[in-house]
């Protein structure tokens, strides 16, 4: 199943947290646990996480720091801040209120048959 | 690895490289990723071609991450300006951009050259700023393809202030004619600052971008009046050796014609050229925020030795305002200059340094420009200097705290940029209040 793209862009900055929240990583291992918890099933183009990265950084949510790696190669880790713990707090509240107004609105019907 | 793989990871990353949004620091980490995502590819059986392969199409299109990363740093963004969609990268575009802006840097000095030869000197002084910008804003109307609507407000905005400056009734040199003269160009400049960002002047990056734009316009267009000064002064000697006395021609063509004109050139050798200034920013602000430090702490100490500040005399006052306003420049100026993502340095100290002597003077600006009202009640003048320093005090506090934040770890970078982009609407807002409700309100004194 293909995920549409403006879904995995929405759910990409909650994911990421939630999964620094658990502890710090590094850019291939962030993509791997993605993988990983969605079962294979959310397809994301592995640059771009990069961007998006970069862009918690700047904004506070997570800090970054370069480190070498056991293959002695520069590796960049990201750590989640105080800031970010309380963006990714306001994530899930949003997402359990989305989550359960769609639940409510389909739990009245069945799952429509796709049409071939 | 094998030294195939390697070769075609070192070419990949040279492409990688091309691109000017994503910097070495971002490709070593894609590298990284790259060479874990082959290592866990070939250890499911693959062989490493194939798994390079692999791993680079789920890297995903160069170009669009490239894209991000350059939404993503704008300061990276300022140097080549890949997301504009005018910008090509083909010679042509370029030659195009250059004959528009040599066109109306011709129209903006024949506007000023007609501006001397019909109005009187007073009045051409009082419009120079007017007779100027409108090309100005045209130039980046036409080349951000800002919308007609946008357009059509910058034209109005700029049609007010002609219409305030010229027609309103002031007593003929009188101080709100002096003061709405003086802040008509910096609202004027604000226009132009909307049309410089397409528009879109509710974007805090761009509003980053245009006060970078600002400071380096500043830099180029002085660089421009010191040889143009030098060349005019050598033409000036060598004719009166000759026994001519080219000054009239000299004054009443060639400096009004280059004034005006490099406002123009200066500002398409910002577009063009940024990667030559680039280098520059950072070392000027460097050198003069430390020198800044010293100044402001001098005229502190000056200050209070002298005890009097309750009656300082009015030219010092404007002589304050106005170092304090450069001092500001000089700070929005450091922090566009500066790489969000770096870490705290000594630097970052200095510029609160700077921000905190400012604030102290601003205070005995402040205490000294009340006491004045108290005495001798309020004037145009006063009321337009306290708004500026109240105006600036606040902005200095607000960043005096986030700088703190900053250096201690607490805030991100950002939060400095954001806090001085948020402010930059009130800056236009005040010099409008100035140029609009003060004279009125003064009954045109």
């Amino acid at each position: 199943m293909r995920i549409d793209k403006d879904l995995v862009a929405a759910s990409a900055t909650p994911l990421v947290l939630g999964i620094l929240a658990e502890g710090e990583s590094y850019g291939y291992a962030i993509l791997k646990q993605v993988n990983e918890l969605s079962g294979g099933r959310m397809e994301w183009t592995d640059g771009m996480l990069y961007p998006l990265l970069h862009r918690l950084e700047r904004l506070g949510h997570i800090t970054a720091s370069w480190s070498t790696s056991e293959q002695g190669r520069r590796r960049k880790h990201y750590a989640i801040t105080q800031d970010g713990l309380a963006a990714l707090a306001e994530r899930r509240s949003q997402w359990a209120v989305v989550s359960e107004a769609l639940e409510k609105a389909w739990s009245r019907q069945p799952m429509p048959r796709a049409a071939f | 690895m094998t030294t195939d793989v390697e070769t075609q990871i070192s070419e990949w990353r040279q492409y990688v490289q091309a691109h000017p949004a994503i910097v070495e620091a971002d490709v070593d980490e894609m590298e990284e990723h790259l060479r874990e995502q082959i290592a866990d590819l070939t250890e499911t059986g693959l062989g490493e071609d194939e798994a390079f392969l692999i791993a680079v199409k789920r890297m995903g299109n160069l170009d669009a991450i490239s894209h991000e990363f350059a939404r993503e740093h704008s300061e990276r963004l300022w140097k080549q300006l890949v997301l504009l969609p005018d910008e090509s990268t083909t010679g042509g575009g370029r030659r195009t951009e250059l004959w528009v802006a040599l066109g109306l840097g011709v129209g903006a000095a024949i506007s000023a050259r007609l501006g001397i030869a019909l109005l009187d000197e007073e009045r051409a002084a009082a419009n120079a700023g007017l007779l100027v910008l409108p090309f100005l804003a045209a130039f980046f109307v036409w080349k951000r393809q800002v919308p007609a609507r946008v357009a059509g407000g910058i034209a109005l905005g700029l049609a007010v202030l002609a219409v305030v400056v010229n027609v309103f009734p002031f007593d003929e040199g009188g101080s709100t004619q002096v003061l709405t003269v003086i802040h008509a160009p910096i609202v004027a400049w604000f226009l132009v600052g909307v049309a410089y960002v397409g528009g879109d002047w509710t974007s805090h990056r761009r509003r980053m971008d245009f006060v970078r734009f600002t400071g380096e316009w500043f830099v180029y267009y002085v660089l421009l009046a010191l040889g143009g000064g030098v060349l005019v002064g050598l033409t000036v000697g060598a004719f009166s050796t000759l026994g001519h006395d080219p000054e009239t021609v000299i004054g009443e063509w060639v400096i009004p014609f280059g004034a005006a004109g490099a406002v123009l050139v200066a500002a398409w050798l910002v577009e063009a050229k940024q990667a030559v200034v680039e280098n520059i920013a950072p070392v000027l602000t460097r050198i003069f925020t430390p020198l800044s430090v010293l100044m402001l702490l001098a005229v502190l100490g000056a200050f209070v030795s002298d005890g009097s500040v309750l009656h300082v005399d009015r030219d010092l006052l404007i002589l304050m305002a106005l170092i304090l306003v450069l001092v500001l420049g000089l700070l929005l100026y450091a922090i566009s200059a500066r790489d969000p993502r770096s870490p705290v340095d000594a630097f970052d100290w200095l510029q609160l340094a700077l921000v905190v002597s400012a604030i102290l003077v601003d205070a005995v600006v402040l205490v000294a420009m009340l006491s004045r009202i108290a005495e001798f009640g309020a004037s145009a003048n006063k009321v337009a200097a306290l708004g500026l320093n109240l105006l600036l005090l606040g902005n200095l506090l607000r960043a005096t705290v986030l700088g703190f934040g900053f250096t201690g770890g607490r805030e991100p970078f950002g939060a400095v940029e954001r806090w001085q982009t948020t402010y930059l609407p009130l800056y236009a807002a005040w010099a409008a209040a100035v140029v609009v409700v003060l004279p009125p309100a003064f009954g045109w004194e």
